[in-house]
């Protein structure tokens, strides 16, 4: 699920830490010579209880959340949370234990002895023992996302101030309400394993966005229009918009550098404008999906059939299970899409949200394909699942959001190539009949298997023999996951691709929240199902 | 011990209180035990237990406010939070919106702490998850399950001589049984304050038998049907309208309940005349918390009485901009049943579609409160007055609105995550499209 990753003005109630004064975001953590006497501590005790396998993970999570509303500032949270994750394999079961705030050796030694203890429990009801996928030991390594400025050390007065003059530019321009809201989140973790690996990441993301609210006061209708950006694997560095990020046409969207002012100004003009748009006709339609829309698409439709525990009924009690079971893979010729579909598993595309070092146990990252010329060729497997798909090595991409969750299989970016013949949007548009442009992402819905799903947007333009002939409302699209991608006709070429993304992805019971990325550029879907949602009531 | 009493709770509050030096001070403090046992594929996967105690403090100087969060309770720990709180207090702006701490409070009593579901420990959690397992290996059938306890207290304090103590349990089950073939798909879930209500066993029964009964479903023309919601099903809706009661949406045009010209719907009559939804923290079966998390009395509160708006949430600088009474966002709601069964609603069903539960709900347009989701585990074809056969997975566009408009009959309410709620029958439920999702 997607969970609150697209929009929603509510925190997720999950748990993020205690909070503290900004200034503490800015403290250095432990440093690494700790931090491994800390790991070692863990990992002998571990050893001398008779794990055959033993992770540690020391993590400092870091979260500050700026929300404002019209012209006022509604709260600031600066949140931290400490402590350290140990798991284990002991009589070929897995056992986790988890300590907050530990700072002493004698902490972490016990916290071993737990997660012994517990998979010596555990171990009594397990079917099968755990096949890890062997890896081998970086030694002592780190890895460092990629911004040119912290966000957290930006002071909070001039992140208020910018939401505030984004508001401000919404209310100028017709909006009668404005929410916006800036999140930053700073992991520092620092993982050890019995394999011989000290590895220690920094992490930082960022995610600005804003809601407009525009009222007919003449009908009592009300139309929104979101912001356009992306929740971004990025420092501060993603405010600071240059033309180049920029791409033109019915409206700007934006890739690694995001004009917050701007989309507002002009969001508030859109909202307006949809309150005498054109409802929809419902029927069949060609669809020109854009990539900060169709990240969605891509996520629900694709990420999550190809997590290798869905497909084999781990989360059947919550997320769901899979319709691209085992035997479609097996047989090589599951024609997922159409030839123009290639989909790209990645934990290393600079900028994404999924992007690091290594994974959560281990495992340095790479890419690798999902679907290769329509063709379902592979899943998202980590250590103890490679051996079911035959695979020597773990993909890397477990995942756990914080040092008390046990870490498990995660989606990594999910994203659609580019095409490779050159083509623009505007090449595209010119040979579409009838059809619907739509831009941002809205409302979201499949089912448990991911066949059947039901999307929105947050800017519908209707495409009348090759032009854009105005905006419409009401519109949601329903598909078939494999009818959907096999209709596919083209995707434009890299000059179009761009990243989406949810901060807040959900999975898991008690349920943990993780952050990725899906990029593409603007595809084609043709004669997809349109219907139109308005009602009264 | 996470679970502190009444009176060592309110020796640590009325401390911190005595530190500060600050305009307003409010300590809350919270502790917990939960744990949790998951399995799926007929095996365990995961199990844990943890313990949580917690003070947040915070500091109010003119309209600023600060918070600090501390987990030692020595003396010297709990001045250093106050201090935090304040420092952080001093440096915050000013909140426009801010409004005064509240004074001393009465809060209903709510009995909702069972001594059996504290006493959960590991072996309970396996015992429960075995009692599911076994049944459904013993039919080729696997489930997929989840259960969490939890036994907590919070008690809230501040220096304008508000103090409240509350604990509480709670109990959830759920699982998921699966046919071996794939075909086939049951659910169930229950909740409860008090764990020996809960059998897991008998729970599980139900699901193998919705999993059984649903393999070779035949697809239906997707269209407008009657429906017999399960209560969760129906539940999963209605919260949502629930939930979407604040007043200042509505006063502000963008919600639901908001009309032209910045009225609201408040006294109007929106729903059948059968639906009266209200909320009560000191019903037996569903006890809820006797404060909200600002330390607001939770009260009997109707929503809507006959079909007619009765009530918004607010907060409390909205509720005192609009001089109306500060009511808080409710825990459970109670959808008054009527003496009807499950079953006595299917028997007096000529056509129509039985929905186990819902899934992936999500608002389309929040001014008509339109949500499309999916039926799940569970949807059958009745036909005079019978269930005839499994059919496909639908999709669904509708509001909670236009279906509590369409009530035909309302059976008795059941206890569904927190709250009462009855099977409804409606008609001219709007399907779109089918799923082929089992």
């Amino acid at each position: 699920m997607a969970g609150l990753g697209t929009g929603a003005f509510m925190l997720p109630g999950l748990a993020m830490g205690r909070p503290v004064s900004p200034e503490a975001l800015l403290m250095p953590g432990d440093d690494v010579a700790m931090k491994k006497r800390l790991a070692d501590a863990a990992l002998n005790a571990a050893k001398s209880k008779g794990a055959s396998y033993a992770d540690v993970r020391i993590g400092r999570y870091l979260n500050q959340y700026v929300t404002t509303r019209e012209d006022k500032v509604e709260n600031i949270v600066n949140t931290e949370s400490y402590g350290v994750g140990v798991r284990v394999i002991a009589n070929g079961c897995w056992g986790f234990a988890a300590v907050v705030d530990a700072k002493s050796e004698a902490q972490l030694a016990k916290a071993a002895e737990e997660a012994v203890a517990i998979a010596k429990a555990n171990s009594k009801l397990m079917k099968e023992p755990v096949q890890l996928a062997p890896q081998k030991g970086f030694g002592e390594v780190s890895w460092k996302a990629p911004f040119k400025k912290n966000a957290f050390e930006v002071p909070i007065r001039e992140k208020a101030d910018l939401l505030l003059s984004v508001n401000d530019a919404a209310m100028k321009n017709g909006a009668n309400y404005v929410n916006s809201i800036l999140f930053q989140v700073n992991e520092q973790k620092y993982f050890a394993s019995t394999d011989g690996s000290y590895i220690d990441q920094d992490i930082h993301r960022i995610w600005p966005l804003f809601n407009v609210t525009a009222i007919d006061p003449k009908s009592g209708k009300f139309e929104t229009r979101r912001s356009l950006s992306a929740p971004m694997g990025m420092g501060y560095d993603y405010l600071q918009s240059n033309p180049a990020d920029k791409i033109t046409g019915i409206t700007t969207r934006y890739n690694k550098g995001y004009d917050m002012l701007e989309d507002a100004t002009a969001a508030s003009i859109q909202a307006k404008e949809k309150l005498t748009a054109k409802s929809v006709e419902a029927g069949k339609y060609d669809l020109i999906l854009d990539p900060s829309h169709l990240w969605l698409t891509i996520h629900e439709s694709v990420g999550h059939p190809l997590e290798l525990d869905r497909v084999l009924g781990y989360e059947a009690n919550f997320a769901g299970t899979s319709f691209a079971t085992l035997d479609k893979w097996q047989s090589k010729n599951f024609q997922y899409g159409s030839k123009q579909v290639n989909l790209i598993a990645d934990k290393t595309q600079v900028g994404s949200l999924g992007a690091v070092g290594w994974d959560d146990e281990g495992v340095n990252t790479k890419q690798w394909d999902l679907v290769k010329d329509g063709v379902l060729v592979n899943y998202q497997a980590i250590r103890d699942q490679a051996h079911i798909i035959g695979a020597e090595e773990s993909h890397g991409c477990c995942y756990a959001d914080s040092w008390s969750s046990v870490q498990f299989q995660r989606m990594p970016n999910v994203s659609l190539a580019a095409g490779k013949t050159p083509l623009s949007v505007e090449e595209m548009i010119k040979d579409v009949k009838k059809g619907i442009y739509i831009i941002g992402d809205g409302s979201f819905s499949i089912d448990q298997q991911r066949y059947n799903f039901q999307f929105g947007g947050q800017l519908y333009y209707e495409i009348k023999d090759g032009k854009i002939a105005g905006m419409l409302k009401d519109v949601a699209y329903q598909s078939n996951t494999q009818e959907f991608w096999n209709s596919c006709v083209q995707v434009c070429d890299e000059r179009d691709y761009r990243l989406g993304g949810s901060f807040f992805d959900g999975k898991g019971q008690p349920m943990q929240s993780s952050a990725v990325s899906h990029g593409s550029s603007t595809a084609r879907f043709n004669g997809v199902n349109v219907i139109n949602t308005a009602r009264k009531i | 011990m996470a679970i502190l009493s009444k009176e060592q709770a309110k020796k640590i509050i009325d401390k911190v209180l005595a530190f500060s030096k600050a305009d307003e001070i409010s300590a809350s403090l919270s502790g917990s035990r939960t744990g949790n046992i998951r399995y799926a594929r007929n095996s365990v996967s995961t199990s844990g237990e943890t313990n949580d105690l917690s003070l947040s403090v915070t500091a109010v100087f003119g309209k600023k406010s600060g918070t600090a969060t501390i987990n030692e309770f020595d003396d010297a720990s709990l001045e250093k939070t106050v201090r935090r709180a304040e420092e952080i207090a001093k440096l915050a702006p000013d909140n426009p919106e801010y409004v005064s701490m509240l004074g001393a409070q009465q809060y209903v009593d709510t009995h909702a702490f069972a001594d059996t579901t504290a006493g959960i420990d590991p072996e309970y959690r396996a015992k429960a998850a075995f009692g599911s397992i076994e049944p459904c290996s013993k039919k080729n059938l696997t489930a997929a399950g989840y259960m969490e306890d939890t036994s907590g207290f919070t008690a809230l304090g501040n220096n304008k001589g508000l103090f409240g103590y509350n604990k509480s349990t709670s109990v959830g089950f759920s699982v998921t049984v699966r046919t071996a073939d794939g075909t086939g798909s049951g659910f169930v879930q229950r909740d409860y304050n008090d764990s020996s209500k809960l059998n897991s066993q008998t729970a599980t029964e139900i699901a193998m038998q919705k999993a059984l009964a649903s393999v070779n479903a035949k697809a239906l023309e997707p269209g407008k049907y009657t429906v017999i919601l399960e209560p969760t099903a129906a539940h999963d809706l209605i919260i949502n309208m629930i939930r979407s009661m604040d007043g200042r949406s509505a006063d502000e045009g963008r919600s639901f309940l908001g009309k032209k010209g910045g009225q609201t719907r408040l006294g109007e009559k929106l729903l059948d005349e059968r639906v009266t939804i209200y909320s009560d923290p000191a019903n037996t079966e569903i006890p809820g918390s006797p404060f909200a998390f600002d330390g607001r009395p939770q009260e009997k509160v109707a929503w809507f009485e006959k079909g007619v708006v009765k009530n918004m949430y607010y907060s409390r600088f909205w509720a005192e901009k609009k001089g109306v009474k500060a009511i808080p966002p409710p825990g459970g709601i109670i959808f008054q049943g009527g003496n009807e069964s499950l079953a006595d609603l299917i028997k007096g069903t000529e056509k129509g579609i039985l929905v186990t539960r819902f899934w992936y709900i999500r608002a389309v347009d929040p001014q008509t409160l339109l949500y499309t989701g999916l039926t799940r585990d569970g949807t059958f074809y009745i036909e005079n007055g019978q269930i005839k056969y499994p059919v496909k997975n639908f999709r669904f566009n509708e509001s909670p609105v236009i279906m509590l408009n369409n009530v035909e009959a309302i059976g008795k309410a059941v206890r569904t995550a927190g709250s009462l709620i009855p099977p409804l029958k409606i008609r001219d439920f709007t399907f779109t499209s089918l799923s082929d999702a089992v």
